[in-house]
């Protein structure tokens, strides 16, 4: 049986955990030849790597503070002198505060969230399409977003401020290398279980309020993401581009 | 309903020249007492020149928006002005030159979103911090066309405004219990001098620039202006969470030739 992926060398940033973890065994499952797990944190990026190894598929950790554009230059670098070429990637690596209201939001909190997770896919979108444009065969990008980038979300103006503009990036970039063969799409989740989310849910007021909001009564499963991923990463989806991809359940529905 | 503004205080940030200077002209016009604020401090006084040589009233006063401190003191001397803050226009942005994802620079990176989404962050929190504490107020944030759609070359300015309209949105929700309203417009192309900064006098540039228009025409800051003031007047008082294009159609327009 064919994969979606098959023999594409994939990276994902955030990969030790939540929806990167997902994202990295599906495209293993997907026939991936070789998948670089990124991650800040080598624990959760190191158990990863053992859990896609142990489906018999190819992986590589590389430790990457995605903030930091040399680090992130080199991560891409890293992947390309491993499998020799980067075909897909997935910037996923994010962070969120814990609820509270916009006027209790300090500086620096803010900035720790606008460096984490939209600079981030600024400075990976740079490296990975850098290498991209230097063969052919284009490539395919998937930037996590979120449902928080298409609606406000009260209680996170740092998360949804954040996420509407990694859809800015990924609309932008979009248009500008469509002509290069390099597709450059975004996933928005809904609430997904994942180590993200669980401090919120300790909050049982938010838990509940997040649960009454979810149009088919749960939250979304990692993997759940990661299918819409691969396949936006994959050849099955050649014509799609600039698409900010809901997966939500109805959660936002227009 | 009306969109008297009488005895209500407009600060408006980015006053000093464009769209900022006619949202504060027509938000004094509507009988606002207006803040004109802007980096440019001589710009900011020409503003409020040409409001108090109309017969309104304003006053002038310097704010980098990526200054908390600055913008802090913008709102307190409102309040010390004119006695009070029941609206505000956060309009401050800069563009950034024209250039490809992979080849925008690190500091033009930092220093558009530093101004055009943390400035609009940080005047949001002060004034919705000043409003809560004194019965609400309304709230129109400068986006952009850019918010709603992607531009080639404009990778930092279309993720600035996007965000804009994800604070606008977020602090819609989070504020509409407490007398708030927050709103944003979404100007397509202008005729200011960031349009001036953008084309570089390149009359070609101009040219393309104007292909992009479904009425073959830009549009003037008066267009934005009046927009600003009707979602800040009373007559749109179920109105907030919006993003208002003003653009002539542009964004609608996207992706289809024109031919003019």
């Amino acid at each position: 049986m064919s994969g979606l992926v098959d023999d594409k060398v994939a990276l994902i940033t955030g990969a030790g955990s939540g929806i990167g973890r997902a994202s990295a065994l599906a495209f293993a499952r997907e026939g991936a030849r070789g998948v670089v797990v990124a991650d800040i944190d080598p624990d959760g990026g190191h158990e990863t790597v053992e859990l896609v190894r142990a489906t018999g598929a190819d992986a590589q950790f590389v430790a990457c503070d995605v903030t930091d554009a040399a680090q992130v230059d080199a991560m891409v670098a890293a992947t390309v002198g491993t499998y020799g070429r980067l075909d897909c990637a997935h910037n996923n690596a994010g962070i969120s505060l814990t609820p509270r209201g916009f006027t209790e939001v300090r500086l620096d909190q803010w900035q720790r969230v606008l460096h984490v997770n939209l600079k981030s896919v600024w400075l990976c979108l740079r490296a990975e399409i850098r290498h991209m444009l230097t063969r052919e065969g284009g490539g395919a990008i998937v930037n996590t977003a979120s449902a928080a980038g298409i609606i406000g979300t009260p209680g996170n103006p740092a998360y949804a401020a954040t996420k509407h503009a990694v859809l800015g990036l990924t609309k932008t970039a979009a248009l500008e290398y469509i002509r290069h063969d390099i597709r450059v799409n975004a996933v928005c989740p809904g609430v997904v279980r994942t180590p993200l989310v669980e401090p919120a849910l300790e909050i049982p007021e938010f838990a509940d309020r997040l649960l009454r909001v979810q149009p088919g009564g749960r939250l979304a499963e990692p993997d759940e993401v990661a299918q819409a991923v691969v396949w936006l990463a994959s050849d099955r989806a050649s014509f799609v581009s600039g698409e900010g991809m809901l997966v939500a359940a109805g959660a936002v529905a227009r | 309903m009306t969109t008297d503004l009488e005895g209500r205080v407009a600060l408006v940030t980015g006053a000093g020249s464009g769209i900022g200077q006619a949202s504060a002209a027509a938000l004094a016009r509507a009988g606002a007492a207006v803040v004109a604020a802007d980096l440019d401090h001589d710009g900011a006084r020409a503003t409020a020149d040409l409001i108090t040589g109309a017969g309104g009233t304003a006053a002038a006063v310097r704010c980098d928006v990526t200054d908390e401190g600055d913008v802090s003191a913008a709102v307190a001397f409102a309040v010390e002005q004119f006695g009070g803050l029941h609206v505000a226009h956060n309009n401050a942005g800069i563009g950034a030159p024209p250039a490809l994802t992979v080849d925008v620079l690190e500091a033009d990176f930092d220093r558009v979103l530093a101004v055009d989404l943390t400035g609009v962050f940080l005047c949001m929190k002060a004034e919705i911090t000043w409003m809560l504490e004194h019965g609400g107020g309304v709230i129109v944030n400068t986006s952009s066309g850019a918010g709603l759609i992607g531009y080639p070359t404009a990778g930092p300015y279309v993720a600035a405004k996007h965000g804009v309209i994800g604070l606008t949105k977020t602090a819609a929700l989070e504020y509409v219990r407490r007398n708030i309203r927050v709103n944003a417009v979404c100007p397509g192309t202008i005729e200011t001098p960031f349009i001036g900064d953008l084309v570089g006098g390149d009359d070609r540039a101009r040219a393309a620039l104007l292909r992009t228009q479904p009425g073959g025409a830009f549009g003037t800051p008066d267009d934005v202006a009046n927009a600003v003031v009707w979602l800040c007047s009373d007559a749109a008082s179920f109105v907030t969470g919006a993003a208002l294009t003003v653009d002539g159609g542009a964004v609608e327009a996207q992706g289809v030739l024109l031919d003019h």
